[in-house]
């Protein structure tokens, strides 16, 4: 296959396969703030992307002041819950200030939210500067173990996988397991319904919002481990994410998470065996092309409309 | 005959407007402006084309495809392939390894001319196919989409998708599409040298005339029964579906037509700039083409051909002199559009015309005139 021995394709199918891993954490990480605003609202958030990036300056910037304390090694968690306070935050005003102003009219939200995503770029440029930064990693991110001969896991990797991991389960625990949860699925389920038995529907709607940019700034946090940032990175990453959770099903955490991983897996074992931009291509024309025959997505929501 | 007018033109009030906006493209502009000033009006007026195109999908169908700077590219690439194979006889690329074939396909080590360029070594094929290629790849998305009740804001992401997909592949595809450069050094049109002066002047006033046909045509379809339940699937979609009509096939031909308008941009734009490439397909080109026809409004047809002229010459202004603050100002107007002016400039100047039009101002002037002589 390819002029590879049945071995390597092996071993090049693990490590291809754990590359892809990381990138399904990060997308998923990404997909599963979208898709709890999409799902709650039917409201696409094109600057979700950015947000993601303001998690990343956030810990680009804490590495650097943790340098200069000299607390490198234990930086990286107060980074994370920084990324998501500071991301939240911001999601919180916008939704107040921009979002909810539009929530009858989606096509329009999708624009307004690409124009906040260019100025925001703008506004990482001119504080940041146009260069890509990295964020100083603490030792034990770095390096990577060897289980056999010829197979190399990066540990950052790892880390990504386990912060996505827990990230998810913190999401499944508060919208399946938690009041406010409930309120949230109340509210996404029928809203006259759910304002009627006494929940501040517009309420939810600003914490959802709030909690899924949050969502994208650990994702930006997560994302440093694995790659540099600059003022467009998000942007790289939103037509995936967006694919992610509509190929998954909108409102549905199992399909995100599958969708991602198919996903993920997809690009990465197929940006090997043929050019990246070919493999991309594959990759997302296979989504459309099943998208079209399958426009529910994997998973859809049994919900009558 | 007089009914057919009425259609083409909008009624007394629309002939007025489009006779105005002809004779600023026609009369006004290419006499006060010198050619290098001109030929960037012209390449905004191939823009123009995409935007009316929106105005057709989005205004009045309620079908936001972000996928429009896919038509264009494509409609622009077929035109430029044309060119390209004329460009590039064996006589001026003898000093290729291959003579004959475009040079970017020698620099990649192509050595024939691969099957899809083949039908552009004719002018009438590749008209043909300027319109064929964006119709046909529409009318699969919108057969795909339509009849499954795909809509709204999926059709948008999935257009947008699909946008990405072609850029990426053009862009990968480098012997085949000329790469990330796209097709340049294009010099003829069936003998008739397209850098001259002359030849610019009259593929200005080609392109303009041609956006003024598409106006009339566009205005032909808006106010034709068709029209009418375009406008009333884009409010009530489940009515007109439980009235009986075939929704889906409505939706596939207003987005064939938009693609077809958007294509002829594209190769006017071909034409008169002397390029094309893939920096007009992808994502950002498709969706900066809709703010020029949210600006314009996007319910109107000779609205959005302004909001484009405006927010072009806006960019250009801003991105020569300023070009950090374009970013902020790009972002800002297509926050403010759709939260203070969604019905853009034609529905400013619905709001305001009547309180400047002449009856009125006379009415006024009367009525001071009284005051004052009641006050004497």
């Amino acid at each position: 296959m390819f002029g590879y021995t049945v071995e390597e394709v092996g071993n090049i199918m693990v490590m291809q396969g754990f590359s892809g891993l990381s990138l399904f954490s990060v997308l998923l990480l990404m997909a599963l703030g979208l898709a709890i605003i999409f799902g709650q609202m039917g409201v696409i958030n094109m600057a979700h992307g950015e947000f993601m990036t303001v998690g990343a300056y956030t810990t680009v910037f804490l590495s650097k002041l943790a340098v200069e304390y000299d607390i490198v090694k234990s930086y990286f968690v107060f980074a994370i819950i920084a990324a998501f306070i500071i991301a939240f935050v911001l999601g919180y005003l916008i939704e107040y200030m921009m979002i909810r102003h539009l929530y009858k009219r989606p096509l329009d939200t999708l624009l307004a939210t690409w124009g906040l995503s260019l100025v925001m770029q703008q506004v990482f440029r001119s504080t940041f500067g146009a260069k890509e930064v990295s964020a100083e990693l603490p030792e034990w991110l770095l390096g990577s173990f060897q289980p056999t001969e010829g197979i190399d896991i990066p540990i950052n990797g790892v880390f990504v996988m386990a912060l996505a991991l827990i990230v998810t389960v913190s999401v499944y625990l508060y919208m399946f397991r938690s009041r406010g949860g409930l309120r949230v699925r109340a509210t996404m389920q029928n809203r006259v319904m759910a304002g009627a038995v006494g929940i501040n529907t517009k309420q939810v709607d600003r914490v959802t919002f709030a909690l899924g940019c949050g969502i994208a700034g650990v994702a930006g946090a997560a994302f440093t481990t694995i790659a540099s940032t600059g003022p467009t990175t998000g942007s790289l990453y939103i037509v995936d994410s967006f694919m992610v959770v509509v190929f998954g099903g909108a409102a549905s955490l199992m399909g995100t998470i599958a969708s991602a991983f198919g996903i993920a897996q997809a690009q990465s074992i197929l940006q090997f065996f043929m050019t990246s931009s070919m493999g991309k291509v594959a990759t997302l024309m296979t989504i459309v092309i099943i998208l079209m025959m399958r426009p529910e997505g994997l998973f859809a929501a049994k919900v009558r409309k | 005959m007089n009914a057919l007018s009425e259609k083409l033109l909008g009624g007394k009030q629309g002939a007025i407007h489009l006779a105005i906006l002809a004779v600023l493209l026609l009369v006004i502009l290419p006499l006060c402006l010198d050619l290098f000033r001109l030929g960037l009006v012209g390449k905004y007026v191939t823009y123009a084309f995409v935007a009316i195109s929106l105005v057709l999908l989005w205004g009045n169908g309620g079908v936001l495809s972000l996928g429009q700077g896919m038509f264009f590219g494509l409609g622009g690439y077929c035109m430029a392939m044309f060119l390209k194979l004329e460009a590039s006889d064996p006589i001026s690329t003898k000093i290729q390894t291959t003579p004959g074939i475009p040079d970017f396909m020698d620099w990649n080590q192509i050595v024939e001319l691969p099957w899809f360029w083949e039908p552009f070594k004719s002018l009438p094929l590749t008209l043909l196919l300027v319109l064929g290629v964006p119709v046909l790849l529409a009318f699969i998305i919108g057969m795909a989409m339509f009849t499954r009740r795909v809509g709204g804001v999926y059709f948008s992401i999935i257009t947008q998708a699909i946008a990405l997909i072609l850029s990426i592949l053009i862009v990968g595809q480098q012997g085949y599409t000329g790469g990330v450069n796209g097709i340049t050094d294009l010099k003829t049109l069936s003998g008739w040298d397209i850098r001259t002066d002359s030849a610019k002047y009259w593929l200005y006033f080609v392109n303009a005339s041609l956006l003024i046909l598409c106006i009339m045509l566009s205005r032909f379809i808006l106010t034709s029964k068709f029209g009418m339940l375009l406008l009333a699937m884009r409010d009530k979609e489940e009515r007109v579906r439980f009235s009986g009509y075939d929704v889906a096939s409505f939706k596939i031909f207003i987005f064939c037509v938009a693609a077809m308008i958007s294509a002829v941009g594209g190769a006017m734009f071909t034409l008169q700039i002397g390029f094309m490439s893939p920096s007009f397909v992808g994502i950002v080109p498709s969706i900066e083409m809709v703010i020029f026809a949210a600006v314009g409004g996007r319910i109107s047809l000779i609205g959005a051909v302004y909001g484009t002229l405006l927010v072009n010459f806006g960019k250009t202004m801003f991105s020569e002199t300023y070009p950090e603050l374009w970013l902020f100002l790009m972002g800002g107007l297509f926050i403010a559009v759709v939260m203070f002016f969604p019905e853009g400039l034609a529905g400013l100047y619905e709001k305001y015309a009547p309180y400047f039009s002449i009856t009125s101002l006379h009415t006024r002037w009367l009525k001071k005139v009284q005051k004052v002589s009641g006050e004497s």
